[in-house]
């Protein structure tokens, strides 16, 4: 089934698109938070998703967990399509890291508990062994074994995200979708638990996705990075590449937001002038016209093409005139 | 917040949510009042044959209408007797099992139903949530003394008929209650990890959510036992409840009213003590509300 070329995470062409309604007798409307997302990611990389909050990140976290369809397309992991797998088989190979630890564990449990769930649900071992493993992941992710007797109110928010790390880890999975795992926590904290992440991915080999509204996390641990705008993927690269010359005046915005004076802190400030747009009534063409300073004539009415670049693709009509040649920029 | 930079060195701070709730409720005045009486009247009703001093049932003409002894009447009728001689205290002592058998089981009847049919449709919203959202406005339009009255005057009235007709009544707080803790709960991080580790769906309802929000259920637990109390007290109050001579709070007031005028401690004593009662399990509610919030609130 899968040889070392099949992307152990691929999508293709997945979109996904909520109906809300606002209010009992407004009419339903449509919002397209997922917009035709083609991706792969091979063994053992990490790929980082970085875009501004509410582009979609989180939307694709869930749809590649299973916890929500897609409206269209599909996602394979190691060449299987996900919709034909068993949920709970799909849970043994793919894992989340939430962003907040302060919602992603349970209040009335305690911390052996939380952490040997994944063990007891899936009947691995019996408790003495459940027990052991449990000590043996709180050592991996850097915690004393007598928290096991704790509850989450009685911890700190990296010592939180570190149980969340185990609880994710202990059954061993292959993919790890880390949905902006430090961006709730001190800025004290969020390096220790990149570092943690980093040395994780390396002893077990794992596969990330990594999801960050902040350019500078995803540097240091991704491996190829994708830039999500409106539910779009608008530019896609090595890391080398996009931090070297970002084509996508959108990638370019967020790597400047990124030097600003404390990017750790909040949304980057993109100053980018006109705000987000609404997702339910996104701008016609290019849906980053309204902000972008390199507008064309053609961006408010056409959509730009999806193009093939020396090391990833673009989707704007800056690159379209040059028939997607690697730019010099 | 932490700023240690070895999480080995960081102490795990503060009691457990266990010992935090332990220490709250024995600092709550409201809460150890009220949880005291309406303990203490568990315990009257449950030992009831054993406290009371006479039959409740046992009548004696001989021995109408005596007065309680703090109105001169003797020790061997304390709260002294009703108009067919019938021991008052005894028959009070008794009347605390009725009232709070009728408590507890319409509360659970109506908890069952109620909880189930919030939970459902804070969990799976959609089409599951528009039927119990229905459900629960065609049951509010419905006036509950109304209909209790029209069912007891249709199948007679007895305890069990009263109970069931409370307990079918009774979901609707516990419907909304359940219905909105359910989606303020369904929506954290928690819930998405537990499926995504691949839980069922009973087991993310029955260790994930109900945990959480099991202590708003306690709450509205409380207040229709007090409700359905009062709504017994009414019925048996207008002929339409318990019978006689089944010792009844309600009914005894009934019965005292025809000489509230001349004898009117025979009203005022069942009255004072169904007061009591529901003031007891009111303050129990309020002080475990009050004990259980700041946890939730986290
Ligand atoms: N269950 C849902 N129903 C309706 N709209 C949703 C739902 N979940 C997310 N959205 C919308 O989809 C868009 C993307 O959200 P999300 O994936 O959470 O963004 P991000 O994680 O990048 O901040 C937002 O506009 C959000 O309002
Ligand atoms: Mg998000």
């Amino acid at each position: 089934m899968s040889d070392a070329t099949t992307p152990v995470l691929e999508l293709r062409n997945v979109s996904k698109v909520y109906t809300i309604r606002q209010g009992l007798f407004a009419e339903r409307k449509s919002l397209r938070a997922i917009d035709d997302v083609s991706l792969k990611v091979e063994r053992g990389g990490v790929l980082g998703l970085v875009g501004e909050s509410g582009c979609g990140k989180s939307t694709l976290a869930k749809i590649l967990l299973g916890l929500e369809t897609p409206t269209t397309g599909e996602v394979l992991i190691d060449g299987e399509p996900v919709g034909a797998q068993d949920r709970r088989k799909l849970a043994r190979r793919i894992q989340p890291i939430f962003q907040d630890p302060y919602s992603s564990l349970n209040p009335r449990k305690s911390i052996a508990d939380i952490i040997s769930l994944p063990l007891r649900v899936h009947g691995i071992g019996d408790a003495a062994s459940q027990d052991k493993a449990v000590r043996e992941i709180l050592d991996i992710v850097g915690l004393p074994a007598r928290v096991m007797n704790s509850y989450p109110s009685q911890m700190s928010g990296g010592q939180r995200q570190r149980v969340a790390i185990a609880r994710a880890l202990i059954m061993k999975p292959e993919i790890v979708i880390c949905d902006e795992p430090t961006s709730a926590l001190d800025v004290s904290v969020q390096s220790q638990i990149l570092n943690l992440l980093g040395e994780l991915r390396r002893e077990f080999g794992l596969t990330y996705l990594f999801i960050s509204h902040n350019l500078a996390v995803v540097e240091h641990l991704a491996t190829r990075v994708a830039v999500m705008y409106l539910g779009r993927i608008v530019e896609e690269a090595s890391v080398a590449g996009l931090f070297d010359h970002a084509r996508h005046p959108y990638s370019q915005a967020l790597l400047e937001s990124v030097l600003t004076p404390d990017p750790a802190l909040g949304v980057p400030d993109t100053q980018l002038g006109a705000a987000y747009p609404n997702p339910i009534a996104p701008p016609s063409g290019c849906h980053f016209h309204p902000r972008c300073p390199k507008a064309l004539p053609q961006c408010s009415s056409v959509a730009p093409r999806p193009l093939t670049t020396a090391d990833g693709r673009i989707e704007c009509h800056l690159f379209d005139e040059e028939k997607a040649e690697p730019a010099t920029a | 917040m932490a700023t240690t930079t070895d999480p080995l060195l960081e102490e795990i701070q503060g009691p457990t949510p266990g010992q935090l709730l332990r220490r709250r409720v024995f600092g709550h005045h409201g809460l150890m009042i009220g949880g005291g009486l309406v303990a203490l009247l568990v315990v009257v009703a449950i030992l009831a044959p054993v406290l009371a001093p006479h039959d409740p049932y046992a009548q004696s003409l001989l021995e109408r209408l005596q007065p309680p002894v703090f109105l001169g009447g003797s020790w061997e009728h304390p709260l002294g007797t009703d108009h067919l001689g019938r021991d008052y205290l005894s028959r009070l002592i008794y009347g605390a099992r009725v009232s709070l058998m009728i408590g507890v089981i319409a509360a659970l009847i109506s908890g069952l139903i109620g909880t189930a049919m919030g939970v459902a449709a804070g969990y799976f919203g959609g089409r599951v949530d528009m039927v119990v959202t229905f459900l629960i406005n065609v049951r509010l339009a419905m006036p509950v003394v109304l209909v209790a009255l029209a069912v007891v005057a249709i199948f007679g009235g007895s305890l069990q008929v009263v109970i069931i007709v409370l307990g079918l009544l009774l979901w609707d707080r516990f419907a909304v209650v359940m219905r909105a803790s359910t989606l303020q709960v369904r929506g954290r991080e928690y819930v998405a990890a537990a499926r995504a580790i691949g839980c069922s769906t009973p087991r993310i309802v029955l260790t994930e959510i109900m945990p959480n929000i099991v202590n708003n259920l306690i709450v509205v637990v409380t207040l229709e036992m007090a409700h359905a109390i009062l709504l017994e007290a009414a019925l048996s109050f207008l002929g339409l409840g318990v019978q006689p001579p089944t010792p009844s709070w309600g009914l005894m007031v009934s019965e005292g009213k025809q000489m509230m005028l001349f004898e009117p401690w025979l009203v005022m004593i069942p009255g004072i003590v169904l007061f009591l009662l529901v003031l007891a399990i009111n303050l129990m509610g309020d002080g475990l509300r009050d004990v259980t919030a700041p946890e939730n609130r986290s």
